[in-house]
């Protein structure tokens, strides 16, 4: 199959193995250190999530705390009253998790299904089907790359606004249901590696277009289908721009948006750490299972294509 | 924008497709049933707004009011604001001290995993910054680096130093926030730079060796040289993110201390939604259109000199 490889060819390693000299261990500490700092702040970020704000104004700085405590959690889930959360440090401010999950979840696997979905059609037919205007049509819809989101962030809030969609799941969504630029340059890349001769036999058997992309194209096509929605999937979880400018109302603000408010309603002169830290712990939580669910496809589809 | 690294042919693949044509006007139908959801897409949410976005930065407009035509005025204006400039100084030093420092990294970080080991694992961990949300990665290095009770200054401390302000501090701010962001982005974009490294032929490192050459002369003779379209389409997509700065900005600093961190991004973002200056956002953001444009049209040309490299 001529499709491009998703994996990272294997290397043989044999005859360019060397000695372990003291240039290969300092290469060595070198990656560990630049591992160390990538995930310190990390695990840092967890420690602080059982760790009391007391201890923390404190100065422990040691790495298990000396007195664990889930207070930070149940304060955050909204289980602590709101004495006991002011006792701990809080501000009393609640992320209502639950909601806000459910909102980012909505969100996310109504991105990913439209987008790959659409975008699946449309690069089918840039990649495969002859008509007037192909080529000069991609290449609108490419310039659309060009386009910085704050430009039609403006006149798209007026609009959403204007169709009373404020505050709703449409007017989030919009912008980003019906196709990406990128999404669909990274499948038609994809299709257009599908050997022709393959929809040629089908079509000699009397089968349309769109039963060649039904039947052949898409099944063909999971691994770079999947590995968009992953990268789709990451893209709407990460996103914070638009959902804070238009999301704002509880039913429909998504987790990213209501961590920053939860940080901005901590006050600035002896902030809430421990809360913070294990709000954040909650947000990392899906994007840790997505990775260890994914990460090899990921990974490796990283090498394959780049975004923003 | 994407970087492929693939073998697709695009020019191939459509050309051989050109000769066997059958059927082009059912092909039609098809085509624009396919293509009808993404159409409409991208005529209301992207050509729409773009040209929208041009004629709201003629205008006069608070988001509730008509809009009044007033010509150039914005931009007049916008030329004359000290603001206006500070912000695009801001966005210049936090881009340089941001792709400068990420690209070293990262380039570092690829070439240590070429060498050393082709583990999943490492790739994996080594880009887990990048899969974290900005809002959260803010609110974490927002601790961490607390004057008093973050990780960062105790180690600073252990090692004899004085603390630091880091995000605080109006000559530390931008740098911060660059450095930042390096940090969560340089193991993804070691992952490109590690993607481009297995196109070059290994042979090419085995007879450098038999040659004599180190590691250094082979990453500046082979690697380096070899790399270049990789590293100039990197660059060119990393270069229009970091413009982009916003999300860090709006949860850490606000643009503050005393205007230190307002980049262009975040002066939009207050223009139009703080302050409800729509048109003169407007006439803002098709600057910063116009700038970005440029910037990779310049890159690409360096990118079209530089592609002959492996043959």
């Amino acid at each position: 199959m001529a499709l491009p490889s998703l994996t990272a060819a294997p290397r043989r390693i044999g005859p360019r193995r060397r000695r372990i000299g003291p240039g290969r261990i300092l290469a060595w500490v070198a990656l560990a250190v630049l591992l160390l700092v990538t995930l310190y702040p990390f695990v840092w970020m967890l420690r602080t999530a059982f760790t009391s704000n007391r201890a923390i104004f404190n100065g422990d700085f040691s790495l298990v705390p000396a007195d664990p405590t889930l207070i930070n959690f149940s304060r955050v889930l909204g289980h602590a009253s709101a004495e006991e959360a002011i006792a701990a440090g809080g501000s009393g401010a609640q992320v209502d998790f639950w909601l806000y999950l459910r909102n980012s979840v909505i969100f996310t696997a109504a991105l990913v299904a439209g987008q790959v979905g659409f975008s699946a059609t449309a690069a089918y037919a840039f990649a495969r089907l002859r008509f007037r205007g192909r080529d000069a049509l991609f290449t609108v819809f490419l310039a659309g790359l060009m386009v910085p989101p704050i430009f039609t962030v403006l006149p798209n809030f007026a609009l959403v606004r204007d169709l009373g969609w404020l505050d709703t799941f449409p007017g989030l969504l919009a912008p980003y249901l019906l196709m990406t630029p990128f999404a669909i340059f990274f499948l038609r890349q994809f299709f257009l590696g599908i050997p022709p001769e393959i929809e040629d036999a089908a079509t000699i058997d009397g089968a349309g277009k769109i039963t060649v992309f039904w039947r052949i194209i898409l099944p063909m096509s999971t691994v770079p289908l999947s590995t968009l929605a992953v990268i789709t999937a990451v893209f709407a979880w990460n996103e914070y721009l638009w959902p804070q400018l238009t999301g704002k109302d509880d039913g429909v603000r998504l987790l990213n948006v209501a961590l920053g408010v939860f940080a901005q309603s901590s006050p600035t002169s002896s902030p809430d750490w421990a809360g913070l830290m294990a709000a954040a712990t909650l947000q990392v939580l899906p994007v840790l299972l997505l990775l260890i669910v994914f990460g090899r496809k990921l990974v490796n589809s990283i090498g394959f294509t780049g975004i923003k | 924008m994407t970087l492929t690294v693939g073998r697709a042919g695009p020019a191939r693949a459509t050309g051989q497709h050109g000769t066997r044509r059958r059927r082009p006007s059912s092909d039609a139908r098809v085509a624009w049933l396919f293509l009808l959801p993404s159409l409409a897409g991208f005529a209301v949410f992207y050509l729409a707004p773009t040209l929208r976005g041009f004629w709201i930065s003629l205008t006069d407009w608070n988001l509730l009011s008509e809009p009044r035509f007033v010509g150039l005025d914005n931009y007049r204006d916008m030329l004359a604001d000290g603001k206006f400039w500070n912000a695009l100084r801001i966005t210049a030093e936090y881009v340089v001290i941001n792709i400068g420092s990420q690209t070293v990294l990262a380039l570092a970080i690829a070439v240590l995993m070429d060498r050393l080991t082709r583990s999943v694992l490492v790739r994996a961990a080594i880009v887990v910054p990048w899969l974290v949300p900005n809002v959260t990665v803010a609110i974490v290095t927002l601790f961490m680096l607390d004057h008093n009770v973050g990780f960062v200054n105790h180690v600073l401390e252990l090692l004899g130093l004085e603390a630091q302000a880091f995000y605080g501090d109006s000559d530390q701010a931008i740098a911060t926030i660059a450095l930042v962001n390096t940090w969560r982005n340089m193991g993804y974009t070691a992952l490109l730079f590690f993607a481009g490294m297995q196109m070059i032929p290994r042979n090419l490192y085995e007879a450098a060796a038999v040659d004599g050459a180190g590691e250094w002369t082979m990453f500046r003779r082979v690697t380096l040289p070899l790399l270049r379209p990789v590293t100039v389409l990197v660059l060119v997509v990393s270069v229009i993110g970091s413009f982009q700065i916003f999300d860090t900005v709006a949860v850490t600093t606000k643009g503050g201390p005393a205007d230190a961190t307002r980049v262009i991004y975040y002066y939009i973002y207050q223009k139009a939604f703080n302050e409800f200056h729509m048109g003169y956002a407007a006439a803002m953001a098709a600057t910063l259109f116009a700038i970005l444009i440029a910037l990779t049209a310049t890159q690409m040309r360096m990118l079209r000199a530089s592609t002959s490299d492996l043959r």
